[in-house]
């Protein structure tokens, strides 16, 4: 073990002695290449897809106006998966997004015959306070973000059912109101939903390293406990982790009823299962503690390109695509738990 | 992702009558609720108190109860198995495609499907670390394609009279179905209670370090546990089959994975895991199937079974919290 | 119970007649103690004799059953650590409670980041700033580096820099020094001697009386739940504290020493029952070797974070080794196996028994056989009637008091645990013993019954790794003691010459030795 000394020793300086004779508690070479693998493994794989795609199909991958088709789509799920970072990076799960989406939708489009405000208010007010019951019952009740937030996926796609009667009215947004623009206009060439999602994400990554905030979500998803010994407002913080993981789905919501003018109240399913993965194959740890939006972000690019580029391929039936997309996820968090050992000191 | 912080003991606060009460309500509540729901119907629901209805209400439950059944084993392990109905589609499909051989080389080999599911499962969880709930999301998402691809996305019907009697025959009564629903139920209750295998089970998911301290075969049992999920989930897509004649991959146990795990839940097994209650898990999936019945019968549309069953879930996990220290 | 009372100005913090119960066990029983401003006041006793759940009631932790909390003269009730450090009471704790996954920096600001004029964190000025205080306290870090990959020593005086730099009234400091060495033991004091001349009280847990003696000005001493003695510590000698925390009389404790271990074991031969080779493992051990004969106790002396529980578990295969052997009665042990460790005869018992001991929600006949589960089972059954004489001849032998083997362990005090979980090895017949931390957390009675269970045993022929944070149980209890330190055995001390003070200078000489090493 190398001698690790400092300056100031002979002044009775502590001094980090870690390496002076005994174990060393620092990374190792190997530990920051895994360390840096799994941080970076998915802009890796992100660029391989793009460039391999467009290799392997020329112009009708490699094209501004597929590229825009691709931003687009994703920037719904982005949405989604900037709130779903954020309660896992605080140790949490939140399963009820696509059924908020849902939900959201129908009451945009609900509520889009009285007015564009109502139809983005009323939605996000729904949404937020479902995510307000889900908060307070995970932070105060102390009960288990899992079951609490499956149980607003059955109430939120429950509801959404209600007020569209089953399934059988379908609310649709006249074209001439104010909030269809937020989904189908375009700004510089950009889907208004694709800067919306920049603009979420630009926001999401100041607050998640730049604020006190942040800070406490990373404490809390690290150790509860000594979060909690530290004098953090714990259950407050959650609370609004789970306010804020609804109100995105919600907006999402708005946006998706906005685009394509109507409300339906099948929409999402599964797409918290989604938004899960792109955050896992971003590199944040399922665990809590540790996590990059950037990564999320990556994350959600890789599903759409790999989404893309099977329609691409076009004689792929779209079952393949489900076992491809399973498959996938399952690889990458093998290949992350694998990575995440060997960092483990 | 656990929502019990300050690991102090459990031996927190005192004893009061009203924290015994609740805690009771948790454990034993489903029961309660079970017969107050009955005695409701019988007096408020015409034909209820009829052999048929009850027969069909028994029917109607038995996938939901089979897969519950294997889901209580993974949550005592503190663990989960999203991937059941895709592992029932899998079953599903695989039936037509070896019926011709005949339903008893057929059958076996949509159970192996299922074990094999489970293996992975299994092998993700014990030997990988990956969690629960991501490997078994993973089998989620590539099981159903796979079901798809089998089945080439079309709804098959099944003309084989030994399939069509297991799913609709009844001996003395009681429908095939029923009668091995009930059978699994009682082995899996007898593992649970009197064998090693289950006491491992319910140590693991009680304490893991202990046990592996203990010298228990961890992993072993992990991989196990998650392989009777996948046959308990196959044989109900085996089941299910069987009485529609009929095996459509894109709807075959579609969210039954959510049903199951609130049986499991509201019957009084802990998603901490540690304790695993069969005949509680059992009475969940009777009290869903019921709660979705009535609403039928009074005209109350699908959304509203929907919603009533995510407060129950949320009633049912927050009386079983009482019992751990917050 | 002796009250030696001295004037003295208004305490700013006062516990009184507090009392705290979990589920029928008393955990405190009408304490009450005062702090002044610019005292230093040592909390002693036993484990299990309440001090922890004293400072839990003080901190908002727990809340008392009965009695009251003052402080500044006004009676208040904090419902969670939140409020009473927000109010000026501060604490460090035993275990390091920072975030282990965030950096030196992040953790020192956590909640009170430096911000810029936009009211976003300014990072470079809290890098600075870090260093800057760390500087301030004699600690020269890289403060960008994870917590967790720091050693023990560092993270606590991280802990103590975060818990000290706040405009607290009131510190309390929960055995600080049990990972430090003694140079950060120096800094330590240091510390609490600014803290004095700030006027600020310091409530410090302890149970090396030498830091009593040279750092405190009054004594206060707990023995199962009650209090048994306050004071000015000038007016106490170290034997009569020793004997009010036992409870014993002080020519007793004189004449046969602190702990219930008796006179030396005698050995039934000089074969080696356990030993190990050369266990390393990257950042944990490097190299410890140790030899365990039939009958004899070893005991493993350390630092806190020095690598005991890691050599224990790496004898009983639960510590991944890179390198390293381990052989029982000569034959070779196939690592990193528990199963395989149990099958040749060892039996561990491990420090933590919430976290790695008890299962919880079983009952205590379930928790007693759960190691024996295949020497029960036949056809996969499991035999009811050998479980149940088994279970029984253990909670007499043990005396474990329980209401029925059926009672859920969870509800039995932390020395009947300790007892079931011995009971649980114990049915393995085995011929080795690793016990890590077997008294913690029990009280007086208890602890006295487990170390004469220990005597019996290797009375009996069992070889037995004995690790204890309490040197008096080191000392008294072992035929032979190895010294760790980060990691690597610095020393091996024979029966005559075993002693407190020399295994403390075998620590501090490791250190010193590196000191005058190649770099200078």
């Amino acid at each position: 073990m190398s001698a690790d000394r400092l300056v100031g020793e002979e002044q009775g300086v502590v001094v980090d002695t870690t390496g002076s004779g005994g174990v060393d508690h620092r990374a190792g070479r190997r530990e920051q290449v895994a360390g840096l693998l799994q941080r970076g493994a998915v802009f890796l794989v992100l660029a391989v897809a793009v460039v391999g795609g467009s290799v392997a199909f020329g112009s009708s991958f490699a094209s501004v106006e597929n590229f825009r088709n691709i931003a687009i789509s994703s920037s719904f799920l982005t949405l989604i998966a900037i709130g779903m970072t954020f309660v896992i990076i605080g140790g949490g799960i939140d399963l009820s997004v696509g059924s908020l989406l849902a939900l959201a939708g129908v009451l945009a489009a609900y509520g889009s015959r009285q007015g564009s405000l109502v139809a983005i208010l009323l939605p996000l007010a729904a949404c937020g306070a479902i995510g307000l019951v889900n908060g307070l019952l995970i932070a105060r009740a102390q009960m288990a973000p899992f079951i609490v937030t499956l149980a607003a996926l059955l109430f939120a796609r429950g509801a959404a059912f209600a007020v569209s009667d089953e399934g059988n009215t379908t609310y649709l947004i006249e074209p001439g109101r104010a909030v269809t623009g937020l989904g189908q206009g375009t700004v510089l060439g950009l889907g208004v939903p694709v800067l919306f999602a920049l603009a979420a994400f630009l926001i999401g990554l100041v607050v998640l390293n730049r604020t006190s905030y942040g800070q406490a979500v990373f404490a809390i998803g690290g150790s509860e406990d000594a979060a909690q010994l530290m004098g953090l407002p714990v259950a407050r913080i959650k609370v609004l982790l789970y306010v804020a993981s609804a109100m995105l789905a919600g907006f999402a919501g708005v946006l998706v009823a906005a685009r394509s003018s109507s409300g339906l109240p099948t929409l999402g399913a599964g797409l918290e299962l989604e938004a899960i993965a792109a955050v896992v194959i971003g590199g944040t740890l399922l665990s809590g503690g540790a996590g990059s939006l950037t990564g999320t972000l990556a994350g959600v690019l890789l599903l759409g390109v790999i989404q893309n580029l099977i329609n691409q391929v076009g004689t792929l039936s779209s079952y393949y695509q489900q076992v491809v997309s399973g498959a996938f996820l399952i690889m990458v968090v093998v290949v992350q738990t694998y990575l995440s050992r060997r960092r483990r000191l | 992702m656990r929502a019990a912080p300050m690991g102090e003991a459990i031996l927190t606060g005192s004893l009061s009558a009203r924290r015994d009460l609740l805690a009771w309500v948790g454990d034993r509540g489903v029961y309660v609720a079970l017969v107050l729901l009955v005695a409701f119907n019988l007096v408020f629901t015409a034909n209820f108190a009829t052999v048929g209805n009850l027969r069909l209400q028994l029917i109607q439950v038995v996938p939901v109860a089979i897969v519950a059944l294997g889901m209580a084993l993974v949550i005592g392990t503190e663990g989960i198995d999203l991937s059941v109905g895709s592992t029932m589609a899998i079953a599903a499909a695989l039936l037509p495609l070896y019926l011709g051989y005949g339903p008893w080389v057929a059958i076996p080999i949509a159970l192996l499907a299922g074990g094999l599911v489970g293996l992975v499962n299994g092998g993700l969880v014990a030997f990988v670390g990956v969690q629960p709930i991501v490997a078994t999301l993973g089998l989620l998402v590539a099981g159903r394609g796979i079901a798809l691809v089998f089945a080439q996305g079309r709804l098959t019907e099944l003309f084989d009279p030994t399939l069509t009697a297991i799913g609709t025959d009844r001996i003395a009564g009681i429908p095939i179905t029923v009668l091995v629903a009930a059978a699994v139920a009682g082995v899996v209750g007898l593992v649970v209670r009197r064998t090693t295998f289950g006491r491992r089970v319910v140590a693991i998911g009680g304490n893991r370090g202990a046990s592996v301290l203990a010298g228990l075969p961890v992993r072993r049992t992990l991989v196990v546990v998650y392989v009777v999920s996948g046959l308990l989930a196959a044989l109900a897509g085996i089941l299910d089959t069987a009485r529609l004649s009929a095996a459509d991959p894109s709807f075959v146990g579609l969210l039954i994975e959510l049903s199951a795990i609130t049986a499991v839940v509201v019957g009084g097994t802990p998603l901490s895991g540690g304790r695993v209650r069969i005949l509680g898990t059992l009475a969940g999936a009777l009290l869903m199937q019921l709660i979705s019945a009535t609403l039928i019968k009074h005209d109350l549309p699908d959304s509203t079974a929907r919603m009533i069953a995510a407060a129950i879930i949320v009633a049912a996990v927050y009386l079983q919290r009482t019992r751990v220290a917050a | 119970m002796e009250v030696d009372e001295i004037e003295a100005p208004t305490p700013v913090l006062e516990v009184r007649d507090v009392s705290k119960r979990f589920l029928g066990v008393v955990a405190l029983d009408q304490v009450s103690l005062a702090l002044h401003p610019g005292e230093v006041h040592a909390l002693v006793g036993e484990n299990g004799a309440g001090k922890s759940t004293l400072i839990k009631v003080m901190t908002g932790v727990y809340q008392p059953d009965e009695g009251e909390i003052v402080y500044l003269t006004q009676p208040v009730t904090y419902t969670r650590p939140r409020d009473a450090q927000a109010a000026g009471i501060s604490t460090i704790y035993q275990e390091v409670n920072l975030v282990p996954l965030l950096s030196v920096a992040r953790n020192l600001f956590l909640g009170r980041e430096p911000k810029n004029r936009l009211g976003l964190i300014d990072t470079g000025r809290m890098h600075r700033e870090a260093a800057d205080l760390l500087a301030s306290y004699g600690i020269s870090v890289d403060v960008r580096r994870p917590l967790r990959e720091l050693g023990l020593g560092i993270q606590q005086m991280v802990a103590i820099t975060r818990a000290v730099s706040t405009d607290a009234r009131v510190v309390i400091m929960d055995e600080p020094t049990s990972s430090l060495e003694p140079r950060e033991v120096e800094r330590l004091f240091e510390v609490v001697n600014l803290l004095r001349a700030r006027q600020v009280a310091v409530l410090y847990i302890t149970h090396k009386l030498d830091e009593v003696f040279k750092l405190c000005q009054r004594v206060t001493v707990l023995r199962d739940g009650r209090l048994v003695h306050t004071g000015d510590v000038a007016a106490i000698t170290r034997l009569r504290l020793v004997a009010a925390m036992l409870g014993r009389d002080a020519a007793e404790v004189q004449a046969h020493g602190v702990t219930s271990f008796g006179e030396e074991h005698q050995q039934r031969d000089d074969r080696l029952v356990l030993e190990a080779r050369g266990l390393t493992r990257r950042h944990v051990l490097d190299g410890v070797s140790i030899g365990i004969r039939r009958g004899e106790v070893v005991g493993l002396a350390g630092l806190l974070g020095s690598g005991r529980t890691e050599t224990a578990k790496a004898i009983f295969g639960a510590q991944p080794l890179d390198q390293g052997s381990v052989s029982v009665d000569g034959r070779p042990l196939r690592l990193g196996s528990p199963q395989a460790a149990i099958g040749a005869g060892i039996a561990m018992l491990p420090e933590d028994r919430k976290a790695e001991g008890i299962v919880p929600n079983l009952s205590v006949r379930e928790n007693i056989v759960l190691a024996a589960l295949p020497a029960l089972t036949r056809a996969g059954f499991l035999s009811e009637r050998r479980q149940d004489e088994l279970v029984a001849a253990f909670i007499g032998r043990l005396r474990i008091k329980a209401s029925s083997p059926d009672q859920p362990v969870a509800e039995l005090s932390g020395g009947n645990q300790q007892k079931v979980l011995l009971a649980r090895m114990l049915c393995l017949d085995p011929k080795v013993l690793v016990l890590d931390e077997p008294t913690r957390g029990i009280d007086v009675g208890a602890k006295a019954e487990v170390q004469s269970l220990i005597d019996d045993l290797a009375g009996k022929g069992l070889g037995v790794l004995l690790i204890s944070s309490e040197l008096e149980e080191v000392v008294e209890g072992s035929d032979a003691v190895v010294v760790l330190k980060d990691g690597v055995v610095v020393g091996t001390l024979g029966r005559d010459e075993i002693g407190e003070e020399r295994i403390m200078e075998l620590i501090a000489e490791a250190g010193r030795a590196d000191a005058g090493g190649t770099d200078g």
